[in-house]
């Protein structure tokens, strides 16, 4: 008996203080990344990097929402080296606040200006354009709405979703509030909510729930339509790019884009990380896993999409998203939608 | 029990200190929350808007809906179990006990799955939401209200329902009699716990898109700014909301009930259902088919036909390490800070023992959340080293889950006599010695429950464990949480079907020290 309990103690301790140990005996000389792309996009890329560099990483996925709020709670002494966000208003809030440093010119020259911080604090990875999703099932195209803000109108009660919480959402509304102004934007954001819009936590759930009929239109980005598909082949669901009429208001190009923490003690890594993102390989992975609009100068997107340069883009600057990143979240608060 | 001399003498210094020490490190995240609401610029101006009290009426309606049928199908199950001539009623007792183990946002994404829209058996109208989310959260709760229920009529004295019985009492004024206050305690202490269940529950409620006071604060949370104050202030709003509850069951429970407790004496007739046997049986068997054969069924067919990348291997086994692991260190953790406490209240009676108790249970009234995300606000300024560490996760999970290893050990000592410790003290035994090698022993069955309980739980903690995990750390529960939110079901279910697993060979110890 005596030598029983022995034996279950030191399995209890090795049990108990493996992971401890394996979690300190990891810190300390590793990269930090806090990644606002999901892991299943980006962990491939990033294991390959380890590989190649040498160096190690340690990532922290989370969504960009909950990422930057975390950074600027950590305040002086964040562990993050580098904040790769899913969003140039993220980007452009740190910026603004002095928390990025300035990037090398020759990772920030691969990018065409449009994509980058006109201070070079942080750069544009790969692109993503706002659309309508709608179930191909139940929406014929001569029915789709001309314009996003057109999902407010009767005809679309209860048949649209969205994603409030979610950062380009959240980019979307910021670049609502530079074009048609505070006060259209508010009672857009009033029309969503009392048209019966039903609100979800992600680009994903929102595409799922369109691809199964929960809802007819999605408010989102335009890439999450193909792993739909890698996922449930056939899926009832297609884009729609809002707004490319000629004369129409055009729709928002985004970036996810990286950025080096002000607080970081390896530069040197941060850098060749954010040079890796940039690579020729690396570019073309997300233009073939993810669907993004590669940003690298003369990689090209896929065939499916409509070419970046031929898509009519709404007449804001990215680093305007930063500017007032809080005024934006007080805006969907006060409209209860946060 | 009895109250023996023993029990008011003055503790020694270590062991008030221990006491001591726990309570102060159980109240730190309260006190540190209702620190960061104050701080809020106009905290009343953000508690009284539209949008908070919708969702406190949508939390205290989910609640009691979710209460209500938890407490109808657990003690309806206890009693059939119990009482009756149910066929095959030890293998069902078992089975119905299973739900336990089935995390509520596996549960609500099998509902989805199986009866949403598009769903792989039927899509059942005005499924998703609240009428989806309460089945959903009764389904994986009821078992707490079976187990305590069924404690309850296992322990009583037969003699008084036979007694009723000669005296005529039939039916409706046999369970208005004797079963009603017989289940009352049990159900009020069942029932308490499914409601709690319900306020801090995270998962469910997002997967089926029900806007309760624990959504709120983590859609505040990730709001995109620096402004916490919205979610400190929902977080003391939640916190209020659970004290309410335990006052409410307080009010429910009454006096004890009029049934003397034994042991070891047969259990009365069995009621004889008549042509209701085959129905009442197969009625438990689709209750407990909701609970945990739609689950694991749903997630087996993912794994089986989802085309999702799945993950690799040594991440799952680097996930379930972590996940038993954490939750390991947090049962022992836990019985560990149970033990002073536990003793203090059993065996050294007086205020300041009384105090300590009350702090240590208080996590009950804090949800996973509310706990997270005041160790977040604390750490990231004051606790720098302890900040994204696992040694944080585990404080967490103690906080949260110290109430039910206490409970346990707390009723195990309560059956030791203290003459017997006294005997062995007498014989010269020094106290150190005595606690070894008499007292150990027999309540080492209660130690051993406690632990599987707070392990069971930790196991299934979601919320907390999203928000202090450190960079490249994952949890099964979190990989689980992580596939399902971006719709990678495949990759979800191999996780899922692990924690199932894993979590249901707990159940084993946490059985037989039930009964």
């Amino acid at each position: 008996m005596p030598k029983r309990a022995w034996w279950a103690r030191l399995w209890l301790a090795g049990v108990v203080l493996a992971p401890l140990l394996a979690a300190c005996g990891g810190g300390g000389d590793a990269l930090v990344v806090y990644s606002g792309r999901n892991e299943n996009l980006v962990r491939p890329l990033l294991d390959r990097f380890e590989g190649e560099t040498g160096i190690d990483l340690e990532v922290k996925y989370g969504d960009t929402s909950e990422l930057l709020p975390t950074i600027l709670e950590e305040g002086g002494n964040s562990p993050a080296d580098v904040f790769f966000s899913q969003d140039a208003g993220a980007l452009g809030e740190l910026a603004t606040r002095g928390d990025l440093r300035p990037l090398p010119a020759e990772v920030l020259e691969v990018v065409p200006e449009r994509f980058r911080d006109p201070d070079g604090r942080w750069v544009g990875v790969t692109g993503r354009a706002r659309v309508i999703a709608y179930n191909t099932d139940k929406v014929p195209v001569d029915r789709l709405p001309a314009s996003v803000l057109e999902v407010t109108g009767p005809a679309w009660k209860d048949k649209v979703g969205y994603p409030p919480t979610n950062a380009s959402f959240i980019a979307f509304v910021t670049s609502l509030r530079e074009t048609v102004g505070e006060e259209r934007t508010r009672a857009f954001l009033e029309g969503l909510k009392s048209n019966g819009a039903k609100r979800y936590d992600n680009n994903i759930q929102t595409l799922d729930a369109v691809a199964a009929g929960e809802v007819e239109l999605g408010l989102v980005n335009h890439y999450y339509l193909y792993n739909e598909f890698k996922e449930r082949p056939g899926a009832p669901v297609a884009n729609f790019y809002p707004g490319q009429e000629p004369g129409g208001e055009g729709t928002l190009i985004n970036v996810a884009g990286a950025g080096i923490l002000a607080t970081s003690g390896k530069v040197e890594q941060a850098e060749r990380f954010v040079r890796f993102l940039l690579e020729q390989s690396s570019q073309e992975y997300f233009r073939d896993e993810t669907t993004e609009y590669p940003l690298r100068q003369g990689v090209d997107a896929i065939p499916e999409l409509p070419p970046l340069d031929g898509l009519r883009t709404i007449p804001i600057p990215l680093s305007q998203l930063g500017r007032d990143l809080e005024g934006t979240v007080r805006l969907l608060r006060e409209v209860g939608l946060s | 029990m009895r109250a023996a001399p023993a029990a008011h003498r003055r503790p020694p210094a270590a062991l008030a200190l221990a006491g001591a020490a726990v309570a102060c490190a159980m109240a730190l995240p309260l006190a540190y929350l209702l620190l960061r609401a104050s701080g809020a610029d106009d905290a009343l101006g953000l508690v009284a808007t539209d949008r908070a009290r919708r969702l406190v009426t949508t939390t205290v309606a989910l609640g009691a809906v979710a209460t209500a049928a938890a407490v109808v199908l657990g003690a309806g199950i206890a009693w059939l179990v119990e009482r009756t001539d149910l066929p095959a009623r030890r293998a069902l007792g078992l089975a119905a006990v299973l739900p336990l183990v089935v995390p509520s946002y596996v549960g609500a994404l099998a509902l989805k799955a199986a009866f949403g829209p598009a769903g792989l058996v039927a899509e059942v109208p005005g499924l998703l939401g609240f009428p989806g989310a309460a089945a959903a959260l009764a389904l994986s709760s009821f078992p707490y209200v079976l187990l305590l229920a069924r404690a309850a009529l296992a322990g009583a004295d037969p003699a008084l329902e036979e007694a009723a019985r000669s005296l005529g009492d039939r039916g409706l004024a046999l369970a208005r009699r004797q079963l009603v206050p017989l289940l009352r305690p049990a159900v009020a202490a069942g029932g308490l716990l499914v409601f709690l269940y319900v306020l801090s529950d995270f998962g469910a409620v997002s997967i089926l898109q029900v806007d309760t006071v624990t959504r709120g604060i983590f859609l505040e949370y990730r709001s995109l700014t620096a402004d916490r104050a919205p979610a400190a202030v929902l977080g003391v709003v939640l916190v209020a909301l659970t004290l309410g509850a335990i006052v409410a069951e307080r009010a429910v429970r009454g006096r004890p009930a009029p049934a003397r407790a034994v042991a070891g004496v047969a259990p009365p007739r069995p009621v004889r259902l008549g042509p209701w046997r085959w129905p009442a049986a197969a009625a438990v068997v689709a209750v407990v088919a909701a609970g945990i054969g739609v689950p694991v069924a749903v997630v087996v067919y993912w794994a089986a036909v989802g085309s999702s990348r799945g993950a690799a291997g040594s991440i799952l086994a680097s996930a379930a390490t972590t996940s038993v692991g954490l939750s390991a260190a947090a049962a022992l953790a836990a019985v560990a800070a149970a033990v002073p406490v536990a003793v203090l209240a059993v065996r050294h009676r007086s205020r300041f023992s009384r105090a300590v108790e009350a702090v240590s249970v208080s996590g009950y009234a804090l949800p996973g959340l509310v706990i997270a995300l005041s160790l977040v606000f604390f750490s990231a300024r004051y606790l720098r080293p302890l900040y994204q560490t696992l040694a944080l996760i585990v404080v967490a999970y103690v906080v949260r889950f110290l109430p039910e290893a206490l409970g346990s050990v707390r009723s195990s000592l309560v059956q030791v006599d203290p003459a017997v410790e006294e005997a062995a003290r007498s014989l010269g035994r020094r106290p150190l010695a005595v606690a070894a090698t008499v007292t150990l022993p027999l309540v080492r069955r209660g130690l051993l429950a406690g632990g599987a309980l707070v392990f069971l739980t930790a196991m299934k903690e979601l919320p907390a464990t999203l928000l202090l995990r450190p960079p490249g750390v994952d949890t099964l529960a979190v990989r689980v949480w992580t596939g399902a939110a971006e719709g990678l079901y495949a990759q979800a279910a191999p996780p899922a079907l692990l924690l199932v697993a894993v979590s249901a060979l707990v159940l084993w110890p946490l059985r037989t020290a039930a009964r």
